[in-house]
């Protein structure tokens, strides 16, 4: 990850094309390094700096913190593009660092022509324009948004993956909408209306069926994320927004509610989004996702520059509700230590902790082991394996292991 | 003939069931017109309620295939465009196996679900663009591919639905995702 041929005191001039290191480091905070002494006032401090612009954007020196994907994709339409976890603070992702999981493009939909159909088992069908909608009351919730198929550690592992490799189809946010449970009132649900299916303007015009509970629970007609309306990749201007379930469910571009009295067995819940187990049967509706945690600094690609103190931080999320406890081992799960929850911890969000460590300079295995507000612990790969088999593709949450070498760099174990 | 008070009970009931129905009611939206409902109503659901009219065959089928689908479904349907992409033919008997190959025969629980994503979801370069006869006889093509039907049955709204895919019991519906109360 890090260039260790670069001068240590680049040139003003040279400062740039060197971001890419120093960017490394800063990034990692594992790096002593100074860029230049205190002989001299900067020379930044005797010009006047740029102005104000419409719209910012991060820092130039930040340029490595992207998303990508972690595999080129076949079809560049219908692929996925992975949050950088090493690089991200806190628990809100930038909503333009937020992971995309797209079947067939991003539809490119002006709000005055976009509308919602909701009918079906219900009383009165009705349809919503944007305008429409936005005059509802409104929520604003933090929640985490996860694929299914993020951590693809069933066979497939390897060891030069980051953790923007084996979780970066994570992200959360603060989802602004109307309660869909506000929504449905307004149309009226018949009382035999036990699913729904959710419908987007894309492409692929993606569809899965929902149980009406999870409508009338915590579902949200989302048309914003951080303060501004949706991002186009987020599903702009109207997204299904389901806190815990697989991110697939959150419908984008969402166009159709159509309520029935059973699923609606579509493709995306029959041939994808379903797990084989054990003996050759495979479980469908597979909608939450279930406690997990990574450790994503110090983590996979990054190198330790000297021992002494290193904070080991990461991310705990639990689909049904909160954490309630993140443990992190540096011994390869021989012992455990509980790590510091970061306010705010909340439901159905991913939850930020921290632990103090001295790295005396030996090869370690890190790991973190989250539970949740009801007791479900996060379990090992052994354990999760021996319970679901290596046939699944999707859903996988055991213990992420990463190998310290007494080089001071990190792999991913496989 | 009623009383005066039960007049005006029954009056009260009916303003009081009114003023409950309109409690929660923000009075927004538009009515959707029927033939609004009618076209955007795609979803075919497996015991057949969606379909539309039309009919396809295998031999029809085999054709359009091979003039729109087998630019990235290579081979019939049995070779993907690229490692990992969606293989459609084949795979029987391997899903108990440590390879499993996950496609139409070998894994799709229900026949009318072919239906409904060509028709919504291909080509993948033009979705929505086929009739619907074409997209009864692709799907008539891909279950003969299958082993599923025989190369004369014709698929219409009628047999569709009643095609008995191979693994229609392979599925486990789980129901444990409610949020509990703590």
């Amino acid at each position: 990850m890090l260039d260790e041929t670069a001068p240590r005191r680049p040139h003003r001039r040279r400062f740039l094309t060197r971001s890419a290191s120093l960017f490394a480091a800063f990034s990692s905070g594992l790096v002593e390094a100074r860029a230049e002494g205190l002989s001299d006032v900067s020379p930044w401090m005797r010009e006047q700096g740029a102005g104000i612009s419409p719209y910012g954007a991060p820092s130039p020196y930040e340029i490595r913190v992207a998303r990508k994907p972690r595999l080129p994709p076949p079809f560049p339409t219908s692929t996925s593009n992975n949050t950088p976890l090493q690089a991200s603070y806190g628990i809100i992702t930038p909503s333009g660092l937020h992971y995309e999981r797209h079947h067939g493009g991003i539809p490119d939909i002006s709000p005055d022509n976009h509308q919602l159909l909701i009918h079906g088992l219900v009383d009165r069908p009705l349809v919503f324009t944007m305008q429409d909608l936005v005059r509802f009351p409104s929520v604003s919730r933090i929640h985490f948004l996860e694929c299914s198929g993020n951590t693809p550690m069933w066979t497939q592992a390897k060891a030069e993956w980051s953790v923007q490799d084996t979780h970066g189809l994570l992200s959360g946010s603060e989802w602004t909408g109307v309660p869909l449970s506000t929504v449905l009132a307004e149309v009226g649900v018949k009382p035999e209306a036990k699913w729904f299916l959710a419908e987007g303007a894309d492409a692929a015009a993606m569809t899965r069926s929902i149980p009406i509970e999870k409508a009338l629970d915590d579902a949200i007609l989302a048309y914003a994320q951080n303060g501004e309306r949706l991002r186009p990749e987020q599903g702009y201007p109207l997204r299904l927004f389901l806190p815990g379930f697989e991110g697939n469910t959150s419908v984008k571009w969402l166009r159709r509610l159509k309520l029935g009295d059973r699923p609606f067995d579509t493709r995306e819940e029959t041939s994808k989004y379903t797990d084989l187990i054990p003996g050759g049967k495979a479980t469908r509706f597979n909608f939450v996702m279930e406690v997990k945690s990574v450790v994503t600094s110090p983590s996979g690609g990054q190198t330790l520059r000297g021992q002494g103190f290193h904070e080991i931080t990461g991310l705990a999320w639990s689909g049904l509700g909160r954490v309630a406890k993140v443990e992190v081992s540096v011994d390869g799960g021989t012992s455990w230590q509980e790590a510091r929850l970061q306010e705010p911890v909340l439901s159905k969000a991913l939850t930020r902790f921290r632990l103090p460590w001295t790295w005396t300079g030996g090869p370690a295995l890190t790991a973190s082991r989250a539970t949740d507000e009801f007791g479900n612990v996060q379990p090992t790969r052994e354990a999760l394996i021996a319970k679901r088999g290596d046939n699944a593709r999707y859903h996988y949450n055991a213990i992420h292991t990463w190998r310290l070498t007494a080089d001071g760099r990190l792999a991913n174990v496989v | 003939m009623l009383s005066k008070s039960a007049l005006t009970a029954g009056f009260l009931v009916v303003l009081l069931g009114h003023a409950m129905a309109d409690d929660h009611l923000y009075g927004i939206g538009h009515p959707a017109t029927a033939s609004e409902i009618a076209a955007w109503d795609i979803d075919v659901r497996a015991d057949g309620v969606g379909l539309p009219a039309g009919r396809g065959s295998v031999a029809e089928g085999e054709k359009i295939f091979a003039e729109t689908c087998s630019g990235c479904h290579l081979e019939g349907g049995a070779k993907p465009f690229a490692a990992g992409l969606d293989v459609l033919v084949g795979g029987q008997g391997s899903l108990n196996t440590s390879k499993p190959l996950k496609t139409i025969g070998s894994y799709w629980p229900t026949a009318t679900t072919l239906f409904d994503y060509i028709r919504r979801a291909m080509p993948f370069t033009a979705p929505q663009s086929l009739t619907n006869d074409q997209v009864y006889a692709l799907t008539a093509y891909l279950l003969n591919r299958n082993g599923v039907i025989g190369s004369d049955v014709v698929m219409d709204a009628s047999s569709l639905p009643r095609v008995q895919m191979p693994n229609r019991a392979g599925f486990i519906d789980r129901d444990d995702w409610r949020t509990p109360k703590p």
